[in-house]
């Protein structure tokens, strides 16, 4: 018999978690099975997803990153501010921007941990606050309205990719699994990537092996950043409208399906399939609860939490009981 | 003398004094006692809470659930008392809350072992998330006059109940850290937990006796914060951390844990408190405000970080 890798046992785990949920709502909620349902899930599930692989990998290397809910809003309004003056831009060039103003944001975060050695929680909860705060006084109140913004941009999130058994995938959604699958590829094949790994498991052993290991938490952050970018790009195209509100708790949600998903809190092992299940087992909670007549929307935050609480305990539990598996010299 | 200025207390007296000199030129009103009174009494939850912060963050551990377990308390407080039930009983029923939360942490923390980080970061989204099941999106008021005047009025000379509570914990959590041998404790397990396993100290019933202080302190904050305002919504609290842990860290409290002094936690929450009202006499927004308590949270591990380099490095040449 062969025996499956316990990574692989959490992804099943874990789509027949994100079954069993799909399944009971349907019986709760009135049409759940439509295509529609899907679409408004999926699209949803896109804003979150490019900052739950920024998050991810953050984790992996024993970090944590609060400050990307502030770097959307940044990002999502000075990415639609300059549009407003320059509508002619390639969207290619756009989407590179936005990266490029969430990456730099991200740097900062990188450098104050990566050398100046402050544990990553207490800078970003530094920045968190701070970006904010930047944002509010930048913006002077003002909103960027969806008037303002290129007719390409606005019609982005009605644009279909294609179509697969009735079901549409938004060009939105596509954008967001794309950067979980480069990331996911990187982190499988690329020997730079497989730094993270090292860095997270066990990070003296990974400087013994030679590896800079300030360099592999900074290119964490401004990844992190940069991929909060593209969720601060996506986020403007959904929304149109920018308030200095945009983004706010986003990280929370992003730390739920980056847990949830299956990447270790104690760093060194996650996989990028598993973040994209997590944050799709979160939106999709998320979405339904809204809709159920049963239970109010505001048990929504409450459920997260314990949600997050359940994984993690789950997988400490777990792990601690492979060890002493491996302790006993059986596996 | 000189050599006390040069510690990192030294450099909070000498900071307190500026911000406090600066106050004192801005705006004439600021000496008199009621302004002085109100400075403290805006932020008077925070202090408080920032108190038993210390010693968590002393013993290598941090609670993010702080500011949620204050909401969830003030949240319970005006559902209770709007539902009906006596506001004394209501006390009773949220404190215990409190102590709930508190176990609920310990027991994750403690007992299965999982980092206070993330257990703490869920249960800042969960009992927030409760707080907002109890009150939805409305606003809830109407305490009994006994409650308010409790919350806004003085009692003691022209102290308010608040103020006077913050005196007692400072002396109380003071002596508990600096003079006793549970404090030592605490010191010991932050400095290095396994050393302290091995000495024989039950490292878990410590930090479980520190997360339910924690939970009590956070959910009488928010029954304060209630009274305070006369009435609760369901974001009440919400960012309180920020401003609870860097009055913490800037008073000198190792974020990596062993190190740190009740006596520089005063000074700290002393200079926020008069750079807050500053700012504000200033007209300086409550959000610019905000950024640069953040900044001040990250300057106060990142500056002792880059002087121990500093030195390090002289020493070496």
């Amino acid at each position: 018999m062969t025996r499956l890798h316990p990574q692989t046992l959490r992804i099943i785990a874990l789509f027949v978690a994100l079954l069993a949920t799909v399944l009971f709502f349907s019986t709760q909620i009135d049409s759940y099975l439509s295509p529609r349902m899907f679409t408004r899930i999926t699209t949803s599930a896109a804003v979150i997803l490019p900052i739950a692989v920024g998050q991810a990998i953050v984790v992996m290397t024993r970090n944590i990153d609060l400050s990307i809910g502030s770097t959307v809003g940044v990002v999502a309004y000075l990415t639609g501010e300059f549009l407003g003056g320059h509508p002619d831009l390639h969207p290619l060039v756009v989407a590179l921007l936005a990266m490029g103003i969430g990456g730099v944001m991200g740097a900062i975060n990188g450098v104050l941990v990566a050398w100046g050695r402050v544990p990553s929680i207490i800078v970003t909860l530094g920045t968190l606050a701070l970006y904010r705060s930047f944002l509010v006084q930048y913006s002077d109140a003002k909103t960027i309205t969806t008037a303002s913004l290129p007719q390409w941009l606005v019609d982005l999130p009605q644009a279909n990719a294609f179509s697969l058994f009735g079901l549409d995938l938004r060009v939105t959604v596509v954008l967001a699994l794309l950067s979980a699958l480069a990331m996911g590829l990187a982190l499988t094949r690329l020997r730079a990537a497989r730094r993270i790994y090292a860095e997270g498991s066990n990070p003296d052993a990974a400087v013994m092996a030679g590896i800079n290991a300030g360099m592999v938490v900074f290119v964490a952050f401004v990844l992190s950043g940069a991929f909060a970018g593209l969720s601060g790009l996506i986020f403007l195209a959904k929304f149109g409208n920018i308030t200095v509100v945009a983004g706010m708790g986003f990280e929370l949600k992003a730390v739920a399906a980056v847990v949830v998903g299956g990447v270790s809190i104690l760093g060194g092992s996650g996989s990028m399939i598993g973040v994209v299940i997590g944050c799709v087992l979160v939106d999709t909670i998320d979405n339904s609860l809204t809709r159920w007549e049963l239970v109010s929307e505001f048990w929504r935050d409450a459920l997260l939490g314990m949600l997050i609480m359940a994984a993690v305990t789950v997988d400490t539990v777990m792990s601690r009981s492979l060890g002493r598996l491996g302790g006993k010299g059986g596996a | 003398m000189m050599a006390w200025l040069k510690t990192w207390e030294g450099l909070l007296a000498l900071l307190f004094v500026a911000t406090f000199a600066g106050n004192v030129v801005l705006a004439p009103e600021f000496l008199t006692i009621q302004n002085q009174i109100n400075l403290f009494q805006l932020s008077i939850e925070k202090i408080i809470v920032a108190l038993v912060m210390t010693l968590i963050i002393i013993n290598a551990e941090i609670d993010l659930s702080v500011a949620s377990v204050m909401g969830l308390s003030a949240c319970a407080f005006g559902y209770l008392v709007t539902g009906g039930f006596p506001a004394a009983g209501a006390i009773v029923v949220c404190l215990g809350l409190g102590l709930v939360a508190g176990m609920i942490n310990a027991l994750l923390i403690a007992r299965a072992g999982i980092p206070s980080l993330v257990v703490t970061l869920a249960m800042l989204i969960g009992f927030r998330g409760f707080a907002r099941v109890l009150v939805k999106d409305q606003s809830m008021g109407n305490f009994p006059a006994w409650v308010t005047h409790l919350g806004q009025d003085a009692l003691v000379g022209p102290l308010p109940l608040s103020l006077v509570l913050f005196v007692i914990f400072l002396a109380g959590l003071g002596i508990l850290l600096h003079r006793t041998g549970f404090g030592r404790q605490i010191v010991v397990i932050g400095t290095n937990a396994e050393v302290a396993r091995f000495s024989g100290l039950n490292v878990a019933r410590v930090k479980t006796v520190l997360f339910l202080m924690s939970g009590f302190i956070a959910a009488l904050a928010g029954l304060l914060y209630a009274a305070r305002l006369g009435s609760v919504r369901g974001d009440a609290g919400t960012g309180f951390e920020l401003d609870i842990i860097t009055m913490v860290l800037l008073g000198g409290v190792s974020i990596f844990g062993g190190k740190g002094s009740m006596t520089g936690v005063v000074l700290s929450i002393l200079i926020i408190l008069n750079l807050r009202n500053g700012m504000a006499l200033t007209n300086i927004t409550g959000h610019i405000q905000t950024g640069v308590i953040g900044v001040l949270l990250i300057a106060s591990v990142l500056i002792p970080n880059l002087t121990n380099d500093l030195r390090a490095r002289r020493a070496k040449a």
